[in-house]
């Protein structure tokens, strides 16, 4: 039998001569650090987490019907009638929260370890336009059941267009295809849910590794392994603190898909709505245009964004400073490369200004977090009193993660740019060598 | 100075985990808690005999079918022909109510809502307590009214069983409109209120369950599939071990 495989194997090499190359370029070949700690596995879950997506999306569309009139009926039919439709489902639903989980989290590595820094500028660029595509992706998601909120969230989200001077107004009814969320509006996102967006989706992630085995992976230390000492085990040219990416990362990423599979396993099979954070309640609810929920939201992973569009004023009677603030917010992380000049990488080598800053940075996120999910509305009344200024507080509190968010990135520029950072030696060679 | 790092963050995350599940739990008035059992398949067959006696002449199910009732909770399928189905519906069909929606559009001013999603939307805590709160409302075109949901359209089918209720008011400051502090029983119903608690927990449950029937599968088939990865997780740290072994 072994001999067959074998004999399948020679005969398409034979007729295929580039692919073996190309296989150990990247997999047996490409010499990773060998220092990578937790923060490493979230590259290749989010690759993870993709395949499940796609995956049951796929089986979720043999079911899934994209009218106005059938959406929400097919959504019941597949929880219900659809053999181990529940769970196709659910894997979708959980599948598209921990995905921002995962997201989020490797990028926050990428800042705390400086892997955007030259040379790396491209994989990160390449990796931040995943991530928008990936709320472009996950937004229209969020429509194709049509609940309640699918319909209220489709039109708070696409309403922030209407906001841009002039052409507002046509843009949003542009998007919709129609005066209100409707029958065009589903059709339209579910092409571009099931079709356009994943294309890109891949192609962005194929580029993403392309351009990352170019340079080579960072690690926790900065340090660029290839201008270390050369020569390791495998081959006397490579530098000596790598390790083939395949078996040593394979094997290694296992054991994190293996306890992230739990995690998610656990969550979709015993809290798949999370208390209504993955699926919201108001979703349980047909799309109505004459019923509006009690809050209107995004799901969690927008609210931080959200939140910026909420509490920047208008100005000069126009409201599109909050959304020009959401969109500046994004842009700012796409040019982190040229906003950090800072010398060393990691942040085990840096400045006691950058560890406070990225520490505030993140709380702030959170901060705008609680505000975007309307959190607030009910802590403040916890802290202060139920006779507390709800809004005037929660206005002060926002606007001041605001200013947080957004002053990271001038902190970081100045901090950098004009010398502030005093930094530490950063050894020759990763720190985890005999 | 990694260590702290990531102790900061996961504080960080831990935090927020925490404030939204407490503001998860503290959305609108604080109810008591339902404290239906959806494993206890005796507690879902009287849940069922209620409905199918006081509610579906008003409303439907219509994600529900009779079949896969009678799977999951245990009966027959003369069990629920005979029982459950008084309109002549197949055995594959879905529960619909007989009233047609233009006359309930007449009779109360609104068409009862389908009840298949009525716990995901609402939550069971929510269901139980709008079951335990109606009351006789002189002021109300209906009769009715409760307090969970005010100048609800709906009558309260389950006055024979658990009696009728009155308001108690609170005394009101001079100006401000009165309000009721608890309800209480003017007349006994068939039920003692400890019966009644455990009919209307029994509804919950079985609304719960229509909401959505594979709850019950996934209970059943999660602790497996949870403990196979862990399992799985386990050997690959072996082998992960294994293969680093010369790594240093």
């Amino acid at each position: 039998m072994a001999n067959v495989f074998s004999n399948i194997g020679d005969w398409v090499v034979e007729r295929a001569p580039g692919l073996m190359p190309v296989y150990r370029k990247h997999m047996t070949e490409y010499y990773a650090p060998k220092n990578f700690n937790i923060w490493y596995y979230f590259g290749s879950l989010a690759l993870l987490v993709l395949v499940n997506q796609i995956v049951t999306g796929i089986f979720l569309t043999m079911n899934y019907d994209p009218s106005a009139s059938g959406a929400f009926d097919s959504v019941q039919y597949i929880m219900r009638d659809v053999e181990w439709g529940w769970l196709i489902r659910y894997m979708h639903t959980t599948g598209a929260s921990l995905f921002f989980v995962v997201i989020y989290l490797h990028m926050f590595r990428g800042i705390m370890y400086g892997s955007y820094q030259k040379p790396r500028e491209l994989v990160w660029l390449l990796g931040m336009l995943i991530f928008l595509v990936l709320m472009a992706e996950a937004f229209m998601g969020y429509v194709l059941p049509w609940g309640n909120m699918s319909f209220w969230g489709a039109k708070v989200i696409v309403s922030l267009f209407g906001t841009i001077p002039v052409i507002g107004k046509d843009l949003v009814e542009w998007i919709m295809g129609d005066f209100l969320p409707a029958d065009a509006t589903l059709n339209r996102f579910f092409a571009l849910h099931v079709i356009a967006l994943p294309l890109v989706l891949l192609l962005l992630v194929v580029l993403h590794l392309a351009a990352l085995h170019e340079v080579g992976s960072n690690n926790p230390d900065g340090v660029d392994v290839k201008h270390g000492p050369k020569g390791n085990r495998w081959d006397p040219t490579k530098p000596v603190d790598g390790i083939p990416f395949h078996p040593y990362y394979t094997v290694k990423d296992l054991v994190g898909v293996g306890l992230f599979l739990a995690i998610a396993a656990f969550i979709i099979f015993f809290q798949p709505s999370f208390g209504g954070w993955f699926l919201e309640h108001d979703n349980s609810i047909p799309a109505n245009n004459l019923v509006t929920p009690a809050q209107i939201k995004p799901v969690w992973y927008f609210t931080a964004f959200y939140a910026i569009v909420r509490m920047i004023p208008s100005a000069m009677g126009t409201a599109v400073w909050g959304v020009l603030g959401m969109f500046g917010a994004i842009v700012l992380l796409f040019l982190m490369p040229w906003i950090d000049g800072g010398k060393v990488r990691s942040i085990r080598y840096r400045g006691t200004g950058f560890k406070v800053a990225l520490t505030l940075f993140v709380l702030a996120f959170f901060g705008l977090m609680l505000i975007g999910t309307d959190s607030t509305a009910e802590l403040i009344p916890m802290l202060f009193g139920a006779s507390a200024d709800v809004t005037g507080i929660e206005n002060l509190f926002g606007r001041t993660m605001v200013l947080i968010y957004f002053g990271f990135f001038v902190f970081l520029w100045l901090y950098t740019h004009l010398g502030w950072e005093k930094t530490k030696p950063v050894p020759e060679r990763v720190t985890t060598h005999e | 100075m990694n260590k702290r790092y990531i102790s900061i963050f996961m504080l960080a995350f831990g935090l927020l985990l925490g404030t939204t599940a407490a503001v998860a739990e503290g959305e609108g008035p604080e109810l008591p808690a339902a404290g239906n059992n959806l494993r206890d398949t005796a507690s879902l067959q009287r849940g069922a005999h209620i409905f199918f006696n006081y509610c579906v002449g008003c409303h439907s199910l219509k994600y529900m079918r009779y079949e896969r009732m009678a799977d999951d909770l245990g009966l027959t399928e003369d069990d629920v022909m005979k029982n459950f189905n008084f309109t002549g519906s197949k055995f594959g069909d879905t529960v619909i109510s007989h009233m047609p929606a233009d006359d309930a559009q007449k009779f109360f001013g609104k068409a009862p809502p389908d009840l298949s999603l009525e716990v995901s939307a609402k939550g069971a805590d929510w269901v139980f307590a709008y079951l335990n709160s109606f009351y006789l409302d002189p002021k109300s075109p209906i009769g009715w009214n409760n307090t969970v949901l005010p100048n609800a359209a709906m009558p309260f089918p389950l006055w024979e069983l658990q009696g009728v209720q009155v308001p108690v008011m609170k005394e009101a400051k001079a100006g401000d409109d009165p309000q009721i502090e608890k309800l209480t029983l003017l007349h006994p119903g068939k039920l003692t209120p400890q019966q009644y608690q455990q009919a209307a927990r029994d509804v919950t449950n079985f609304l719960e369950y229509a909401s959505e029937p594979a709850a019950l599968q996934r209970r059943h088939y999660g602790i497996w599939v949870v403990l196979f990865l862990l399992g799985f997780t386990f050997l690959a740290y072996l082998l992960k071990k294994e293969y680093w072994k010369d790594v240093h």
